[in-house]
């Protein structure tokens, strides 16, 4: 068999969101030739979504420090984030702040000149006392301008970038080794061999599994999957993060900014009813918790609209000149997307996949980790880092500020471990080309014509039964309904065809492969919610109400082969402070 | 040599591809009107059309949204047809 073109790079990163980015970033300066493969423009990544802010303890609206940072993640991720990841990325903060600062990322401001920081749900003092004031922000643009920004310094660092380039599986050696990936040119449907010493995967979360989701549609989890099919288990699949206010039956995020400006939730009796679920934090209560009680609210009865299928979020108390000095995005979402203005009428909300808290297990040196003997050993080559990595710093649920930290403090410890290793490892190793003939095989599978099912339906199908199934609130009947409809869609999805088989710009043969590994990451998902019979944080099972820290204060590892799972311990303890022990969660 | 309707249909599915942003409200405005409003522009709106999704993001949000507004004249106006194409 002819095997595609090659190019050979030091290191590759799979991904061009903030998280690859700043890896590359790091890589380029240390004189490694690096390759970015991104399957669009990178300046239209996902990170730009990150409107609103950058968590560190600066403390220049009101006082801070790393420690109390650990303690809210710690305590905002129900106790399953693992503590030294959490240690180390909460006192990195600060420094990285002041490195995007320097890099050219344009912060709002104080009237003194120092960085302004805005309050966020799961922010507090001392502990757990008074709200804290912690995200720094660049406008409500704050992740485009870190993506910009590390975008321009890649550019000037002379980082190579494959765009419009789709990665399609990961290669490795019998050893173990990753040596690479295949991917396809999307313009020529041409595929292209890069092998590389090092491989890291930063391709983002999978909000694409939901029908209703805030995440942009690129978003299908395609390293993830790469991973599953390289045999690599995913961790913590089943925590899902849904934001409480996404516009209902839409999707589209109305930030948490809004609530923080004085907006406040209601039910058709226009009851404030977060007071009941969270008297202390109210409205800025962590997002699992403004989540289930929308929903819990809905289910009782006490919804909105002709279908009481919605809450309101009422800002029209704040006033029009509010409204449009201090939220005229959301005015203008809301306008665009639902005809109405916020400063007089309620927007309509209700959960909204958000965030994938689960992903490829690493270390917080980036390493992607696999379980061996009583422990775990590093997989040769690769590393991933950000919406796609399981690091854990968010364990069953992220708080607001934390996603943007996560991908620059983690893709900079990451290009610094990738340096180490390619002193260690100064040549490629050999191709295995059955690696490589494997890879083609998924695109090769492509070209079958005939009848069959369309990609486009068993996607909607999937998003919708994913919704169904796996949502807010799970039980183990629905979730093994759920479980065996998306095996399901798994068969039927082998034999679906294409209509079009072209080659140049064939999108439609590229969101086959994105559906494959939306299945991939479906039946992960599925599979690690049946086996936690508890609940904690995003995952919340009826029939199983109580957190059960005896049994469950470990993380879930699934396995493609087989849809097995694994438990590891949470690491409790963290790299210099007293461990925080698991306490009751209340808002 | 590849035909003219291949032409017109691979350069169509290149937009498509391009339409695909970091942004959900990004894919929804710009694919709903590839769908229905791009096939009414005359060349050189469609050439207008092409130059916006050179754009950033962020950018390109603040015009759809009407946040902003452009001051050339017929970028605004490929703008204005896209918040008028109401799909969603």
């Amino acid at each position: 068999m002819t095997l595609p073109p090659a190019r050979k790079f030091d290191t590759l990163v799979i991904g061009a969101g903030g998280g690859g980015l700043r890896a590359a970033l790091q890589l380029a300066q240390a004189d490694a030739s690096v390759a970015v493969v991104s399957k669009v423009f990178p300046i239209r990544s996902h990170t730009v979504a990150a409107q609103g802010g950058i968590n560190a303890a600066l403390a220049n609206v009101l006082p801070d420090n790393w420690h109390w940072h650990m303690y809210d993640t710690i305590k905002g991720s129900d106790y399953l984030g693992d503590q030294d990841a959490i240690e180390y990325m909460c006192r990195a903060a600060s420094n990285i702040v002041i490195e995007l600062e320097h890099a050219g990322v344009p912060f709002s401001r104080l009237p003194d000149g120092r960085i302004y920081q805005r309050r966020f749900g799961g922010q507090s003092q001392n502990f757990g006392g008074e709200q804290a004031a912690r995200a720094c922000a660049a406008a409500d643009r704050t992740g485009h301008a870190i993506l910009h920004t590390l975008y321009q310094q890649n550019i000037r660092a002379r980082t190579h970038f494959f765009d419009e380039y789709f990665a399609v599986d990961l290669i490795r050696d019998e050893q173990g080794y990753i040596l690479g990936v295949l991917a396809l040119e999307i313009e020529t449907g041409e595929p292209l061999l890069i092998e590389a010493k090092t491989t890291l995967i930063a391709t983002g979360g999978a909000g694409q599994l939901f029908r209703t989701n805030t995440n942009a549609r690129i978003n299908t989890g395609d390293g993830m999957a790469m991973a599953l099919r390289a045999g690599i288990p995913l961790q913590d699949m089943e925590f899902f993060q849904f934001h409480p206010t996404g516009i209902a039956g839409k999707g589209m995020l109305i930030s948490e900014g809004v609530r923080g400006e004085g907006g406040f939730l209601v039910n058709k009796d226009g009851e404030r009813f977060m007071e009941r679920y969270a008297p202390h934090a109210k409205d800025l209560a962590s997002r699992d918790v403004v989540s289930r009680a929308i929903y819990t609210e809905v289910a009782e009865g006490r919804g909105c609209g002709a279908q009481g299928d919605h809450v309101f979020l009422k800002l029209d108390h704040l006033g029009e000149e509010t409204v449009a000095a201090r939220l005229p995005a959301i005015r203008e979402l809301a306008r665009t997307f639902l005809h109405i203005d916020p400063a007089h009428t309620p927007i309509p909300v209700y959960p909204t996949a958000h965030y994938t808290m689960g992903g490829i297990p690493t270390d917080r040196h980036g390493r992607v980790v696999v379980p061996a003997g009583q422990g775990e050993e590093a997989i040769p080559g690769l590393y991933a880092v950000g919406e796609c990595a399981c690091v854990s710093v968010h364990g069953a649920n992220r708080l607001g500020g934390n996603s943007l930290l996560d991908i620059v403090v983690f893709g900079r410890a990451a290009g610094n471990d990738i340096i180490e290793y390619l002193r260690e490892n100064r040549f490629h190793r050999p191709l295995n080309v059955a690696s490589v003939e494997q890879a083609l095989g998924r695109l090769a599978r492509w070209e079958r014509q005939g009848e069959g099912e369309t990609v486009d339906g068993l996607r909607r199908e999937l998003q919708q039964i994913m919704e169904q199934h796996c949502g807010v609130f799970r039980s183990q009947a629905v979730l093994e309904q759920g479980l065996d409809k998306v095996v399901q869609v798994q068969q039927r999805l082998a034999n679906a065809v294409l209509r079009d088989h072209s080659r140049v710009f064939n999108t439609a043969r590229i969101e086959a492969l994105e559906l494959e590994n939306l299945v991939e990451l479906a039946l992960a998902t599925v599979t690690s919610a049946l086996g936690r019979t508890e609940s904690r944080g995003a995952h919340s099972r009826v029939d199983h109400p109580q957190r059960d820290d005896e049994r469950w204060l470990r993380h879930t590892l699934f396995f493609r082969e087989g849809r097995t799972l694994d438990y590891k311990p949470v690491r409790m303890k963290p790299m210099t402070v007293e461990s925080f022990a698991p306490k009751e969660r209340t808002y | 040599m590849h035909s003219e309707p291949e032409t017109r249909n691979s350069k169509l599915r290149q937009l498509r591809w391009r339409c695909r942003r970091g942004m959900l409200e990004l894919d929804i405005l710009l694919e709903g009107f590839l769908q229905h409003g791009y096939e009414a522009l005359d060349g050189g709106q469609r050439a207008d059309f092409e130059r916006l999704l050179a754009l950033p993001d962020q950018e390109l949000l603040e015009y759809l949204l009407g946040t902003r507004t452009s001051t050339e004249g017929s970028l605004a106006h490929v703008i204005a047809c896209i918040r008028n194409t109401s799909v969603f």
